[in-house]
């Protein structure tokens, strides 16, 4: 599973959490606006607090799916009995599991992927982001209004630039 | 449906069917899209209602069949000889599949059910092996359909208890084996402990690969020895036995996985019909291709080609 590169998680270190909290409320503005059936699918857990901790970066995340008052808060760290469940990997096993692009029972069988606390939200929140056909780029995108083409463009090629930088970097790693 | 499926079964979203997870599954409303979906795709839907009605309950099993014949179904999969005698008597055109969960493993037994509800299809249970499976295909007054991947049931099916012990839940009663509510993962300084219930499944080390906490995959103690008493943790993928499976007679190939993600059925669709396509122009068949799905990054045979019970 490619990862983010020490370097760059070290030089993101001491950048401040703001900017980033303003980028995760517009991506749960959009996945929330384009996808409402995920909360019929949460059933009993909605409201749960979920922490999504990818182990490439100096921060973590907080989730919080409730029909109106969805939140998701960034924290430097995801800390024991602050939240309900925590599923913890690399940055791109995260994104992959979250657009559906990757297996999440495949990730955890290869011990990419760590789940603590509450498994069956953690499912219920899978399945429920799965079968909506979440695409966190585009519906990021899609809650900026006139921005948002653009923002999607800039998203797509800044994937595929740090996709390849990951490849790049581990490549020379291993060579 | 779009990574070449010929047919898929799914279920509602309650305890009448066997994958009972939490956000899976199907609404009547959403299933009715889904059939309309899959008609347009050239594609059968087919609906397992294959729990055990629960005593004195038994209106919510027969409801989910009433609802399933109203959508279109193109096959009821069923196993409760009362469920099926139901859909049987009030839909008497309605195709009937029977569900790995009656354990029909014997010609006799699927005679029973073919005479008795008009089932068109049996899926044999994963205990048989290939020359079985052929045996029962020759002689069977119906189509024979075999699991070729996916998770791997060693026990006798519908009628495991091991997760009710363990949990008071069953895939039988309740439509989940070894349930989400009960399993709990942690690590300790690298290992990681799978428990189910108050049992603790197994210990982890680090980087080797993980699996499902259920007792028939477990490792246990006793005595001065440590291992697995039934099975490993592994996935069932006959992708090898292709041939064989073909030259049986079976009439469809079964992909386990309705728990599992999008990513997860489009890859194994595509991989099974690109091995069928193989198949067709006598190629050899591709083999690993989906370790990195498989549970514990293993897979197996199981009993088609192994001796045991």
């Amino acid at each position: 599973m490619p990862s983010v590169p020490a370097l760059v998680s070290i030089a993101l270190r001491p950048l401040p959490l703001a900017p980033l909290q303003l980028l995760l409320t517009a991506l749960l503005d959009g996945v929330v606006q384009q996808h409402p059936g995920i909360f019929e699918r949460l059933g009993e857990h909605v409201g749960k607090r979920i922490g999504i901790d990818p182990t490439d970066l100096p921060f973590a995340f907080v989730l919080e799916p409730r029909p109106g008052a969805s939140r998701i808060v960034a924290v430097g760290a995801i800390l024991r009995g602050t939240v309900d469940a925590r599923i913890a990997g690399p940055l791109a096993g995260l994104i992959g599991l979250a657009n559906g692009t990757l297996d999440g029972d495949a990730l955890f069988f290869s011990r990419d992927l760590t789940i603590e606390g509450d498994v069956e939200a953690i499912v219920a929140l899978r399945n429920a982001m799965d079968d909506a056909g979440v695409d966190i780029v585009r519906d990021a995108s899609a809650s900026l209004g006139a921005f948002g083409p653009l923002l999607e463009r800039v998203g797509r090629i800044a994937a595929i630039v740090a996709e390849k930088l990951v490849l790049d970097v581990r490549g020379r790693q291993w060579n | 449906m779009d990574a070449g499926a010929d047919a898929v079964y799914c279920g509602f979203n309650d305890e009448t069917n066997a994958r009972n997870f939490p956000g899976l599954n199907f609404t009547p409303e959403q299933l009715a899209q889904a059939a309309v979906y899959a008609r347009a795709a050239n594609a059968k839907t087919f609906v397992a209602i294959n729990t055990f009605p629960r005593a004195g309950d038994q209106q919510l099993w027969q409801r989910a069949v009433d609802t399933a014949v109203r959508i279109g179904a193109d096959a009821l999969i069923l196993a409760d000889v009362g469920l099926l005698h139901y859909a049987a008597s009030t839909y008497p055109n309605q195709r009937l599949h029977l569900s790995v969960q009656a354990a029909a493993a014997s010609v006799d037994s699927i005679r029973y059910f073919v005479d008795a509800f008009r089932i068109r299809r049996v899926v044999l249970p994963r205990v048989l092996s290939v020359a079985e499976i052929a045996a029962i295909s020759a002689e069977a007054a119906c189509e024979t359909e075999v699991f070729v991947f996916g998770g791997l049931c060693v026990m006798e099916e519908g009628r495991c208890s091991l997760s009710s012990y363990a949990t008071g839940r069953s895939p039988n009663m309740h439509g989940v084996c070894s349930p989400a509510s009960h399993v709990a993962y942690h690590e300790e300084d690298g290992t990681l402990v799978s428990r189910l219930g108050n049992f603790t499944i197994n210990r982890f080390a680090a980087g080797k690969a993980a699996a499902y906490p259920t007792l028939c995959k477990g490792r246990f103690r006793a005595a001065q020895t440590e291992g697995y008493l039934f099975e490993e943790p592994v996935s069932l993928d006959a992708v090898e036995l292709l041939p064989a499976l073909r030259q049986s007679g079976v009439s469809a190939l079964k992909i386990e996985g309705r728990q599992r993600s999008r990513a997860y059925v489009e890859t194994v669709v595509r991989y099974f019909k690109e091995a069928l396509a193989l198949l067709d122009a006598a190629e050899p068949m591709p083999a690993g291709g989906l370790v990195t799905l498989t549970e514990g990054q293993s897979a197996t045979t199981g009993a088609y080609r192994r001796g045991w019970r």
